[in-house]
């Protein structure tokens, strides 16, 4: 996984989650950040699909269990594209 | 894709750098700059993740202002029977560059039937301002949708009959409940109707029985006032039902729409709230402000000259008539156009008189700023020039450094952002909300003329020695009538857009003229004005209250296009004369000053009235009407039409 997708990732989760980007890890899931709510967890799919101009999946959904996982199934879709 | 009103030229700034920004100046207590800068982000990435970002800077902004935040506040509720939350946030900081702080009410799943028709509902507690039913034909017909097969022809008949009704009776309990504007969705035709092609061969067919209800529905809105029509089908169709869908999430979160394009939904529902909010905000964009080179046609004409511009039916020139078309578009629904331009006169004229392939001339602007001085100042000549306020301008042009230099000098103004290939010139105009209206009148729509007829009159006015000479030289008619039907629509569209000459500032909306004019103690008069170089339309309202005793006047204004040739006090005689009539003794009336309206300061005082007391809100003027002269000129043509009170309005 390079450094910017999961920057990236990062920078959105922050702007969906209300959190400075600095205080979200590739660890950071819907455990540790309070406000990860299942509305939120759709809202932060849009966001990443926008971003990275991807169409996500169910299965791909439900493996994005923490940050690090959503910049992990963004680099293989991305990767599929090429 | 033809969206791009707010994707201009790459930010100056990245966003992330303006984010901090945002939150430096918000620390610092820079407010202003901060919610500019907030703007400036928006407009260069408008995605979820800045929508979210751009909202919760603004409800910090607005914690810390307090009740000082400079933007309009609106009440909207959506009713729905879909997903609409990630929608929100697209949605507020969409209206936040509109000058829109948007309060957002999202009904339950499918509840919108009783959400309507049960007056105690979170709906009606809500107290909207608007409402969007965001109902999809899945949801609405669920047996054309999905059980088309199955239905025999009389069946589906009645199917479709009783979605209507029943939109007819939901919509019909709405407006017993609240005033509130109601935009009702289209249902979206199916893009694969069951029977495939065969389906389109009858009226009867899937597609057709759809299209049947959607022009029902059309006729139960046309019905009642503030009702509108969201056209969702043509909305799909322009995105292409293919792109606009996103299955998945339907099935799995019951969002219908695919993520890249929830932004255009949020933005066809400002096309609604921008005209619908004009009363509360006083603001309405009435001119648009052309550049020339680069804009209205391709080339520079001061180094292309006539042969070498662009602008005709064949590519390039295509794009910029394209354009020109939506410009008379524009002037059509009574928008009035303007060109500001850095250029030789002489050259840019020439191009606008006589080049063959241009479809907009001199004569369709009602002012020119043809010259090399910077245009911010340009701007606000031509404001004055039009009478009317600089947030009531519109700028194009092609070049982001004009455009950010104009944005930065009058941040009132609003300024679109041309994308920058010139075949979507069009569309950024014709997508602005800004230039949305609800509702025409004839004057809006003969409007340019007016201009043109004004500029001859400014010209004649120099000709007399005296004022007087020159209003018996104008031959002026005025026409006084009870508000009715046919002028309702004028009448609360001055109200909400008059400014300057309106001594209370009082905002009404179509319904709550149309309530007023059915109570015996309130009477409501517009007053039409034409003179010997043409119609100026319905120019005037005055709203008169009797209390006991004395008859107060509750709302008076007047167009600026004719204030200052004593139309106004022709109006005020009447109010004074019909209250004397009703046997009133005394009229009286506040001025609420704004930062608009000075023009009629001292209309009170200059008609004779006595000073009763001022505070903190204004001052209260009286009139004794058993010992009044007031009375309209006699270089006036009067017609009066009396009330026929409780007749004219139902």
């Amino acid at each position: 996984m390079t450094a910017s997708t999961l920057e990236q990732v990062r920078n959105v989760a922050s702007d969906i989650l209300g959190i400075p980007a600095d205080k979200i890890t590739a660890e950071s899931s819907p455990e540790t950040i309070e406000n990860w709510d299942s509305m939120q967890h759709l809202n932060l799919v849009l966001a990443i699909e926008e971003k990275f101009g991807i169409q996500l999946e169910p299965e791909d959904i439900e493996q994005m269990k923490n940050i690090g996982a959503v910049a992990a199934v963004v680099e293989r879709l991305q990767s599929a594209a090429l | 894709m033809s969206d791009s009103i707010s994707n201009p030229a790459p930010a100056e700034q990245n966003p992330s750098n303006l984010r901090a920004e945002v939150d430096g100046l918000i620390a610092q207590g820079a407010f202003d700059l901060a919610a500019r800068r907030l703007a400036e982000l928006w407009r260069h990435d408008p995605a979820s993740g800045t929508a979210n970002f751009v909202t919760s800077r603004l409800d910090e902004l607005r914690e810390k202002l307090g009740g000082k935040l400079a933007l309009t506040k609106f009440k909207l509720a959506i009713l729905r029977s879909f997903t609409v939350e990630p929608i929100v946030p697209l949605l507020r900081a969409e209206a936040f560059i509109y000058g829109i702080d948007l309060e957002v009410h999202v009904g339950d799943f499918n509840t919108y039937v009783q959400d309507m028709l049960d007056g105690q509902s979170s709906l009606y507690r809500f107290a909207p301002n608007a409402v969007v039913l965001a109902v999809r034909t899945g949801e609405a017909a669920p047996e054309l949708w999905r059980d088309f097969a199955d239905l025999a022809p009389e069946a589906a008949r009645q199917a479709a009959e009783r979605v209507v009704q029943g939109y007819e009776q939901w919509i019909g309990a709405f407006r017993k409940h609240s005033q509130a504007a109601l935009i009702v969705h289209s249902l979206e035709r199916p893009s694969s109707p069951s029977l495939g092609v065969l389906d389109s061969q009858s009226e009867a067919g899937q597609s057709g029985l759809i299209r049947q209800i959607n022009r029902e529905l059309l006729r139960i809105a046309e019905g009642f006032r503030g009702v509108y029509g969201l056209d969702y089908d043509a909305l799909v169709a322009r995105h292409g039902s293919e792109h606009w869908h996103d299955e998945r999430k339907w099935l799995t979160a019951r969002l219908p729409i695919a993520a890249s394009y929830l932004l255009q939904m949020a933005r066809e529902w400002m096309r609604f709230v921008v005209p619908i909010s004009a009363p509360l905000s006083g603001r309405t964009v009435k001119v648009l402000v052309v550049d020339l080179d680069n804009t209205l046609w391709g080339g520079v004409i001061g180094e292309d000259g006539m042969a070498g511009i662009k602008a005709g039916p064949e590519y390039p020139g295509a794009a910029y008539q394209a354009l020109q078309r939506a410009l008379l578009d524009l002037s059509r629904k009574g928008i009035l156009l303007a060109v500001c331009s850095k250029n030789n006169l002489d050259d840019a004229m020439e191009a606008l008189e006589k080049h063959p392939g241009m479809l907009v001339r001199a004569k369709h602007f009602a002012a020119l700023r043809i010259n090399w001085t910077d245009k911010s100042q340009n701007l606000r000549e031509i404001a004055q020039e039009l009478n009317v306020g600089i947030d009531a301008l519109a700028f194009l042009d092609d070049n982001p450094f004009e455009r950010e230099q104009v944005r930065s000098a009058l941040p009132e103004i609003t300024v679109i952002d041309l994308p920058r290939n010139p075949l979507e010139y069009a569309s950024a105009v014709r997508n602005c909300a800004a230039f949305e209206r609800l509702t025409l009148s004839s004057e809006d729509q003969q409007r340019t003329e007016m201009y043109a007829a004004q500029k001859q009159r400014a010209g004649a006015e120099q000709n007399f020695q005296s004022k007087e000479d020159f209003f018996r030289f104008l031959e002026q008619e005025a026409e006084l009538e009870p508000v009715s039907e046919l002028t309702l629509a004028r009448v609360a569209q001055l109200t909400q857009k008059t400014n300057q000459f309106n001594l209370t500032t009082r905002r009404y909306t179509e319904p709550q003229i149309a309530e007023l004019a059915k109570q015996p103690e309130w009477h409501i008069f517009s007053i039409k004005v034409r003179d010997r170089f043409g119609d100026h339309g319905l120019v005037g309202v005055a709203i008169a209250h009797d209390q006991g005793e004395q008859c107060e006047v509750d709302t008076f204004l007047l167009s600026c296009r004719v204030i200052g040739r004593t139309v106004e006090t022709a109006l005020l005689a009447y109010l004074a004369e019909s209250a004397r009539r009703r046997g009133r003794k005394r009229l009286v009336g506040w001025f609420l000053p704004t930062k608009k309206n000075a023009p009629a300061r001292d209309f009170y005082e200059q008609h004779g009235f006595e000073r009763q007391k001022t505070d903190g809100a204004g001052s209260l003027w009286a009139l004794d009407l058993k010992s009044s002269t007031l009375h309209s000129p006699d270089w006036i043509k009067l017609k009066v039409t009396t009330e026929t009170k409780p007749g004219g309005m139902n």
